[in-house]
């Protein structure tokens, strides 16, 4: 069972949560002017890294909030919780 | 069940024709249609509105995340920072949204009655903290979860709103209140009367 650390509930089971994707995506100045590259490049890419992966969370079936997590991909071992209008956390010896 | 010119509001266990009191090894499960809930939403970080609420209804919010207070009638459950229930006497519902309407009128707020949206059923007895471990993955050990905590959480699969209203040393052992809504109350109605034994 994979416990997330809802910075309100604390800890609970992952059913109760909505992965939102990854976290830190900026809308791209001037969309009707970008080139279709550019604007899927926004919209489908994504970085699908093997280790820190920084990812938006909803805890659906609680509080119902927002907020930012930092989780390994390899071990689902979560390294930090943050919230929405916070700046991504160093994690120490680790880089993304 | 509601009140007013509606017609009077079902219970979703209406259909058991009313079995809906089960008592087995050491748990007593029973369904409490009767309590009226409001759901209030306004900013918990603005002193001047907690007072507003403070003065309408004579109960304080709870600060504290998964926590309660009671002032009888009326008890409040944190839901989120800017959210809470307030579970007040059966039919009553209607009085309090008036109050709270009136107190929150110049904030940015909101006061609904979501009485019929949900069912309670009321879990009792020294075997209830082993029944929902069957089904909710909450540390249900009382040093985890005590008198007065509430929890929104999923108890086989169902979304619900968990709440311990009575010590575990009380003598009918700790009551917890379970708000289901009321398309799931049949479902975990059954799920309960199964897992009971």
């Amino acid at each position: 069972m994979l416990l997330i650390p809802c910075p309100w509930c604390g800890e609970r089971d992952v059913h109760e949560f909505h992965c939102g994707g990854e976290a830190h995506i900026t809308r791209p100045a001037g969309a009707d002017t970008i080139d279709d590259a550019a604007w899927a490049d926004y919209l489908f890419m994504r970085q699908n890294p093997k280790g820190l992966y920084y990812e938006r969370w909803n805890h659906a079936h609680g509080c119902r909030k927002w907020f930012h997590v930092v989780r390994d991909t390899v071990s689902d071992q979560i390294l930090a919780v943050y919230q929405m209008d916070e700046a991504p956390p160093d994690i120490p010896g680790r880089s993304s | 069940m509601g009140s007013g010119s509606m017609a009077d509001a079902r219970s979703p266990l209406a259909h058991l024709d009313g079995a809906t009191v089960i008592e087995r090894d050491g748990v007593r499960l029973a369904e409490n249609p009767d309590a009226g809930k409001v759901n209030l939403r306004g900013d918990a970080g603005d002193a001047v509105w907690l007072a507003a609420i403070q003065a309408a209804v004579e109960i304080d919010l709870p600060q504290a995340p998964n926590t309660s207070t009671e002032t009888p009638p009326l008890s409040a459950l944190w839901l989120a920072p800017d959210e809470w229930m307030l579970v007040c006497a059966d039919g009553s519902e209607g009085d309090v949204v008036a109050s709270l309407e009136g107190a929150v009128a110049e904030f940015h707020a909101s006061v609904v009655d979501v009485t019929d949206a949900r069912t309670v059923f009321r879990l009792s007895g020294a075997g209830a903290r082993n029944l929902l471990a069957k089904g909710c993955a909450l540390d249900l050990h009382p040093r985890a979860f005590g008198l007065g905590d509430v929890a929104q959480t999923m108890l086989a699969k169902a979304a619900v709103i968990l709440h311990q209203t009575t010590d575990d040393a009380d003598e009918a052992g700790p009551v917890f209140d379970i708000y289901v809504p009321r398309s799931f109350a049949d479902y975990l109605w059954s799920w309960l009367t199964d897992a009971i034994g």
